[in-house]
């Protein structure tokens, strides 16, 4: 009898952990709330599910515990049960995928309009690269990557010349306008991960990997590595600002560029050496 | 339904079995420890699991006293944890969960099952475990490595695994872990290729398939799979033992390792990760197929009741398998893969949930008008249901490619897994350690601590992973040696990590309680029988118990039915025996 107690206090406490608890997702600041919509209706299902498989164990249990005189029945099979609960199976399993493979498809379609930014991950580092005026990030490559040019930038590449850099600092993004967000990684894999904005995906040295998601409110987040990257996982902390159009624009006049940046590392005599050397 | 005389006349063994065809052995040693004897591998193989799952269990506390208390112990540092969680997991699911399924459940039970003397080919089979046992001590060893064991999560995802970031990566951690790996597939392939063959061929005269009892047909299916998934595995351990120890680059690309350009070129990280899911997702499948067989039977007996739909449930199993194979990169949806790929994993996905489901119903309209014994392998199976129902559901979350952008690498996973792959496979094995330790030694486990153990174990580790899955809802990560300051993590967050902790500590705990049952039983539990259950597959026939090497005396069974006439209309007990012939007596198999 107390199995049957226990499994009705397991199903109903988990229900109302569900309803009560504190604990749930933080504010949402993307467009991604068709994701946590998904979830909410992946809740409803499986909750059903669930508590109706619990309860019925539980009468099970207490209508058909051993007594004495007893006997079980002999039924080996029921076609037309067996039948019909594949059936309703079938169609709650499709109610959760329909709508999470529609998602999906938002999710990798890149609208044509998105700003591009790129984000560099490196044990255990956030770096940023926004294109310049010529609205286009410069080509790059790991083999590139000296103490100078710490993002491996293509220095024969016009393009790269103006893109912006930001290394260690905050990426700011203006509100409301999608954004592409192009990631790389120049060691181990990562994962750009900021809880408010739902999207996520790993960084993969040797390749670039993307989201894309528009930021739909002003604030500062933070970003967190998702993908273990050694001992400094948890330390690897970045912060992302969304901005007003304004501020966003105040923000951006402030960055240096990579020319600009090249210019200043030239002037200490290491670096001349270096660049010596590697004419 | 199934002819009852199918294969009877046919081309088959006869009944007495020549002595000579078996090994006997000689001396103590031959007979104790190089055994050729399933019935003693399986003991040596599942003695050599526990004790090395108690090395795992040890390790968990460690992870939770971190993650529940920060900053509280000075010996647990970011390199240890990271080696504690690593060790953890490989050894839950590697050399605890694979090798006491298949190398403990399937070597005892398989011959006995099937009415065999023993394994087709027992001298492979005690290679078998020898080679399990060196893949362990390996295993152990990188713990007094120079630098300890790998560090890289058990996952073992390149470059990291391989690079000084990460504990082990360029010490003897990784090299051990790998090369203990692949001593381990080494010595499965011996165990697996024998009891598959020892299923289709040394079935005692009248067992058809579908007259095998559903744990033998959910131990078989997964061995099948892992021959088929393991060489993944194999090669993706071998490359990268490559990778580290000559220089190639067959998962490393360019890479700049702080601030040093590195000699590798080329490779690719996400190869890697194909390879280790493509075995990794069958892994899931082949710890759970034999809990699934396992706890039909337990279900079944202590209902006193066939098992429902038995055709549907073997249906399921062999499907469950079949797609186990196309689901891998379901592990891998932000993974920076082809992102089309989403749509079809997701789709095969949630594709299997469907025989899944129904294997779960046909448990409980099992139970449904039944003749419910609450013994403790019945507990156990009532919490593995409970368990598997609840992780299973929560893997349609992450099944759901968009579902488990928000989710993935959150404590929402680790939750997950560790309800369906943890919990409820180990919910069966201790169920199935009840049931079978007075067949294995004579005597009944004590009762009353195995109800301590039973409610601790189930309630306590439900209290440790439900709430979790509200942790990783929060958005908190998983593989972070602290949480440190996180602005969205609300400092009631904490005080639930430090709860889950606690339960963690008592869950542990009582698996003591069970270790000393298993050595106090051995000489001060009650005696037995042959049949203390009333069951009817064979393994509760044999003349003697605990059986002998040869398992049946001087013939072999002769089997008439299936595995679950109970409570048959109009027989005098409420179990008949797979091996009673009952003229004149209807049941399912003759009334067609």
């Amino acid at each position: 009898m107390a199995v049957v107690v226990i499994l009705v206090l397991l199903a109903a406490g988990s229900v109302l952990f569900h309803l009560l608890s504190p604990w749930w997702w933080t504010p949402i600041a993307s467009n991604w709330n068709y994701i946590d919509n998904t979830i909410i209706i992946t809740f409803w299902i499986t909750g059903i599910a669930f508590t109706a498989v619990v309860l019925f164990m539980a009468y099970c249990v207490l209508r058909f515990r051993h007594r004495p005189g007893n006997t079980a029945a002999y039924e080996p099979e029921n076609r037309k049960l067996e039948g019909w609960l594949a059936t309703s199976t079938t169609l709650g399993v499709a109610a959760m995928l329909a709508p999470g493979l529609f998602v999906w498809n938002q999710y990798i379609t890149v609208p044509q309009d998105a700003a591009e930014v790129e984000v560099i991950g490196q044990q255990w580092l956030w770096s940023f690269r926004l294109p310049g005026a010529d609205g286009r990030l410069g080509t790059s490559e790991t083999r590139d990557i000296t103490p100078e040019n710490t993002l491996g930038l293509n220095r024969n590449d016009a393009a790269s010349l103006d893109d912006l850099i930001i290394e260690g600092g905050e990426l700011h993004l203006p509100i409301g306008k999608p954004v592409k967000v192009l990631l790389r990684s120049v060691d181990v894999l990562h994962d750009f991960y900021v809880p408010e904005f739902r999207a996520k995906m790993d960084m993969v040295p040797g390749m670039v990997t993307y989201f894309w998601f528009t930021p739909t409110r002003t604030g500062t987040f933070e970003i967190l590595c998702a993908e273990l990257c050694g001992v400094g996982h948890p330390q690897m902390r970045g912060t992302v600002v969304v901005d007003t159009e304004e501020d966003y624009q105040a923000w951006l006049a402030e960055q240096q560029s990579f020319s600009q940046l090249s210019a200043s590392s030239e002037t200490s005599p290491a670096a001349t050496i270096a660049a010596a050397a590697a004419r | 339904m199934v002819d009852v005389r199918s294969g009877i006349g046919e081309a088959l063994p006869p009944p007495e079995v020549e002595d000579v065809e078996l090994y006997h052995p000689h001396s103590w040693w031959t007979r104790y420890v190089f055994s050729q004897d399933a019935k003693i591998i399986a003991i040596q193989y599942a003695t050599t699991a526990i004790a090395i799952g108690m090395v795992a269990l040890v390790l968990s506390w460690l992870i939770r006293l971190q993650l529940g208390f920060p900053g509280t112990f000075d010996f647990i540092d970011a390199d240890a944890y990271y080696q504690f969680i690593t060790m953890h997991g490989m050894i839950m699911v590697i050399y605890l969960l694979t090798a006491l399924f298949l190398g403990g459940f399937g070597n005892y039970l398989i011959p006995l099952m099937v009415g065999a003397r023993d394994m087709v080919f027992p001298y492979a089979n005690m290679l078998s475990y020898w080679i399990y046992l060196l893949a362990v001590l390996v295993l152990v060893a990188s713990f007094f490595a120079p630098g300890g064991p790998t560090g890289a999560g058990w996952t073992l995802y390149p470059p990291q695994a391989v690079l000084s970031g990460t504990p082990g990566g360029k010490d003897w951690g990784i090299i051990l872990m790998l090369s203990s790996l692949i001593i381990f597939i080494i010595g499965f392939t011996m165990g697996g290729l024998n009891y598959v063959v020892t299923v289709l061929q040394g079935r005692a005269r009248g067992m058809t398939l579908m007259r095998l009892p559903l744990t033998v047909w959910g131990i078989f299916t997964a061995t099948v799979m892992a021959l088929l998934a393991f060489p993944a595995l194999f090669v993706a351990c071998v490359m990268m033992l490559f990778d580290r120890l000559l220089g190639t680059s067959f998962f490393m690309p360019a890479i700049v390792e702080m601030g040093e350009q590195l000699q590798h070129g080329g490779g690719s990280p996400i190869l890697f990760q194909h390879l280790f899911w493509f075995f990794g997702h069958p892994e899931v499948y082949i710890v759970a197929l034999p809990a699934f067989g396992i706890v039909s039977d337990l279900i079944s007996t202590h209902a006193r009741k066939n098992i429902f739909g038995y055709r549907m449930m073997v249906w399921a199993i062999v499907i469950i398998g079949g797609l186990s194979f196309i689901v891998w990169a379901h592990h891998m949806y932000v993974s920076g893969m082809n992102p089309y790929f989403g749509f079809f994993f997701a789709t095969t996905t949630l594709i299997i949930a469907v025989p899944t489901a129904i294997k779960v119903y046909n448990w409980v309209l099992t139970l449904w008008r039944g003749n419910i014994h609450l013994t403790l392998p019945m507990l156990f199976a009532l919490g593995f249901i409970v368990t598997f129902v609840n992780g299973g559901l929560t893997g349609l979350f992450l099944g759901n490619v968009v579902v488990d952008v928000p989710l993935s690498d959150t404590m929402f996973v680790v939750a997950h897994f560790h309800m369906v792959m943890g919990v409820a496979p180990i919910m069966v094995i201790f169920g199935a350690i009840y049931h079978w330790y007075p067949k294995i030694t004579g005597r009944m486990l004590n009762e009353a601590l195995g109800q301590i153990h039973f409610w601790v174990t189930f309630v306590g580790a439900y209290l440790i992973f439900f709430p979790m899955h509200y942790v990783g809802l929060v958005g908190v990560p998983r593989r972070y040696y602290e949480l440190g300051e996180m602005a969205f993590v609300q400092e009631s967050v904490h005080s639930l990590n430090a709860f889950i902790s606690v339960m963690a500590l008592i869950v542990g705990a009582a698996q003591i309680v069970f270790l000393f049952n298993l050595a106090w039983s051995l000489r001060h539990g009650r005696e037995a029988g042959g049949n203390p259950w009333r069951a009817t597959t064979l393994e509760w026939q044999t003349p003697e118990t605990p059986p002998p090497h040869g398992n049946w005396g001087k013939e072999l069974p002769v089997v008439y039915r299936w595995a679950y006439d109970y409570s048959v209309p109009g027989a005098p007990e409420d179990f008949i025996p797979q091996n009673q012939p009952t003229p004149g007596l209807v049941t399912h198999e003759t009334a067609s």
